[in-house]
């Protein structure tokens, strides 16, 4: 049983998304998909821990050995991305029934719950596949099931915005494929492990370097990379609630997983040998996304739709931790990807709990919420100090770290510019605190039934785990920064 | 000469009339059909790819000793399988938005939008 993790990894949400149809009642369908992520929890668990102590795993399918049959392959990156994606899936999924009750119609329920499944088992499977090809037909599953996540939102924005994805996300997953084309055309493998040791000996020819270009601009579709975010802010900002949380955590992160996994996995690129001055392109997009992205958000007035842009210029972070091309660069980047995924997750389900009473999360529907709704305001507060990166919040561990990779390669005016990054991400933070706190709830509005205007417990608790979790992983850091540093080294081993 | 690789010259032009098709028309419905064309032009570059000069279909034959390779057309199966469920998917899309907007044209339903 224990030599099949791997594949059991995504086989779990994979059958239990069509089981869910077969199921009566949205309570039930929604305590199996529960079940189903618990499960996948579990088992990416598991798999970390035996990578940690037994090595990389490789997981013949059908029991055909690569390179001819498909190969699945867990190294410790691998593992640590399908342990955040499983338990951000399965902690979201635990807060989720009160709100999709709230939010869907009676009839969506149920596909709620199938495209839930579909998205989480295309992302773990993207993680876990060694085999390029496999990684597109999963990105097309993960992606496919979040256009339809999206597309349930209540306001019909939803609908357009969905479909707007749609075509840019099927644009971006073609020209991986493209890029993968390239690839097998010059070296007759798609194993990845196959890829890295034929791609040094062709690596002169143009062909390679187009692969590249495709592969990367591809993927960077996917993580909505400035310039290429246009899809995400409407994405985020009309989709159910519950989903946007999932997406913000796991989604992008699985993409920017991509980029380091093609990048220094596959290709062994150093981005400062190439012929293009590929370093000084990533850093400056990644700054330019962290600054535009930062001004943008201020200016919105839907706390959702600024929250999806601030994910826009977190990103920005990552890529420029991918463009400093070091270990250290890295490493941060690694972290980043966990701590934002820790931090919007709460914030995202924060603000569901927030629609769950108002109906809509525009700024003037935060008034009073300090008095009105105390423990979720505190908790959007947690977050939002969090995404700033105040210390002892998991925020501050992965500038800290971002700024010193800059330090270590004497960019002093990036670790600058990192910080004053931050101070912009303090004014969007303060537009969404100061109403909390120093408005006076609005008396027109209807309170909500009964004595309790609080957000449902169900919903709480999950709140208040993640943003225990960004408090706690910002004072006892062991265990992310030991995993993205292994990580690291294991990425830069393969490289040299 | 430049002849002699007319699939794939098919190929950049059939990605290009999708890619622009999808870039200057604002009917979703055509959207989805220039979205189409792009896909199409890589399951061509693909299938292009496993030919093999003088290759037969790849099935076993005593008289045959050069088959083409199999492997990119069973990828493209894949892909093909792919592109179906997106197409069906966009417009499956495209009905929501008739119902919800009343119209399928980009630059009516971003009017809509603003109006909000």
């Amino acid at each position: 049983m224990l030599t099949h993790l791997p594949i059991l990894q995504v086989i779990v949400p994979l059958l239990a998304a069509p089981l869910c149809l077969m199921l009566d009642g949205s309570r039930f369908v929604w305590a199996f998909a529960l079940l189903a992520s618990l499960l996948a929890g579990v088992i990416s668990g598991l798999l970390l821990w035996q990578v940690e102590t037994g090595g990389t795993l490789s997981y013949a399918l059908g029991g055909w050995q690569a390179p001819i049959g498909i190969e699945y392959r867990i190294d410790l990156l691998s593992a640590y991305l399908l342990l955040i994606v499983s338990a951000m899936g399965t902690l979201v999924l635990l807060g989720a029934y009160r709100s999709v009750n709230k939010e869907l119609a009676a009839g969506a329920r149920t596909y709620f719950y199938v495209a839930y499944l579909l998205c989480l088992a295309g992302l773990l499977g993207i993680v876990a596949a060694g085999d390029a090809f496999n990684v597109f037909v999963f990105l097309e599953i993960s992606s496919l099931g979040s256009y339809i996540l999206i597309s349930l939102g209540r306001d019909r924005r939803a609908l357009w915005a969905a479909f707007q994805y749609l075509v840019v996300g099927t644009i971006g997953a073609t020209f991986i494929l493209i890029g993968v084309g390239f690839l097998y055309a010059m070296t007759g493998t798609l194993n990845m492990m196959d890829l890295a040791q034929r791609i040094p000996s062709v690596s002169e020819s143009t062909t390679v370097l187009v692969a590249f270009t495709f592969l990367v601009v591809g993927v960077c579709l996917k993580l909505a990379m400035f310039p290429l975010h246009v899809w995400l802010p409407n994405a985020y900002a009309f989709a159910p609630s519950i989903a946007t949380a999932f997406l913000a955590a796991s989604a992008t992160k699985v993409a920017v997983y991509l980029l380091f996994r093609f990048s220094f996995g596959v290709f062994g690129v150093a981005l400062t040998e190439s012929i293009l001055p590929l370093q000084e392109v990533f850093i400056g997009l990644g700054l330019a996304g962290v600054f535009v992205a930062s001004l943008v958000a201020i200016s919105q007035h839907n706390i959702k739709r600024m929250l999806a842009y601030s994910s826009v210029a977190q990103i920005g972070y990552m890529i420029i931790g991918y463009g400093l091309d070091s270990q250290a660069g890295t490493t941060a980047a690694l972290l980043h990807l966990f701590n934002h995924a820790l931090m919007k997750a709460a914030l995202f389900m924060a603000l569901a709990a927030v629609v769950y009473h108002h109906g809509s999360v525009l700024l003037k529907d935060l008034a009073g919420l300090g008095t009105t709704m105390p423990w979720t305001a505190a908790a959007l507060v947690g977050g939002g100090l969090s995404l700033i990166g105040v210390p002892l919040t998991v925020g501050f561990i992965s500038k800290w770290y971002l700024v010193q990779a800059a330090l270590e390669q004497d960019l002093w005016w990036l670790a600058l510019l990192i910080v004053v990054g931050s101070l912009l991400a303090i004014v969007y933070v303060w537009r969404m605190i100061e109403p909390m706190y120093f408005a006076p709830a609005s008396s027109d509005r209807p309170r909500s039934v009964g004595n309790t205007p609080e957000a449902p417990r169900s919903l709480l608790l999950v709140i208040w785990i993640l943003v225990a979790a960004n408090l706690y992983f910002g004072i006892d850091t062991r265990l992310p920064v030991g995993i993205a540093e292994a990580a690291a080294q294991q990425i830069f081993g393969v490289r040299f | 000469m430049i002849l002699d690789l007319y699939n794939y010259w098919i190929v950049v032009v059939l990605m290009m009339v999708g890619l622009f098709i999808i870039v200057s028309r604002g009917n979703l419905v055509k959207k989805v059909i220039g979205l189409n064309i792009f896909q199409t032009s890589v399951f061509v570059f693909y299938i292009s790819l496993g030919k093999v000069e003088d290759g037969s279909a790849p099935i076993l034959s005593d008289s045959v000793s050069v088959y083409s390779n199999p492997l990119p057309h069973v990828l493209i199966l894949t892909a093909i399988v792919v592109g179906v469920a997106t197409t069906a998917l966009g417009l499956a899309l495209v009905i929501r938005i008739k119902e919800a907007y009343g119209t399928v044209e980009e630059d009516d339903i971003q009017t809509l939008d603003d109006q909000q």
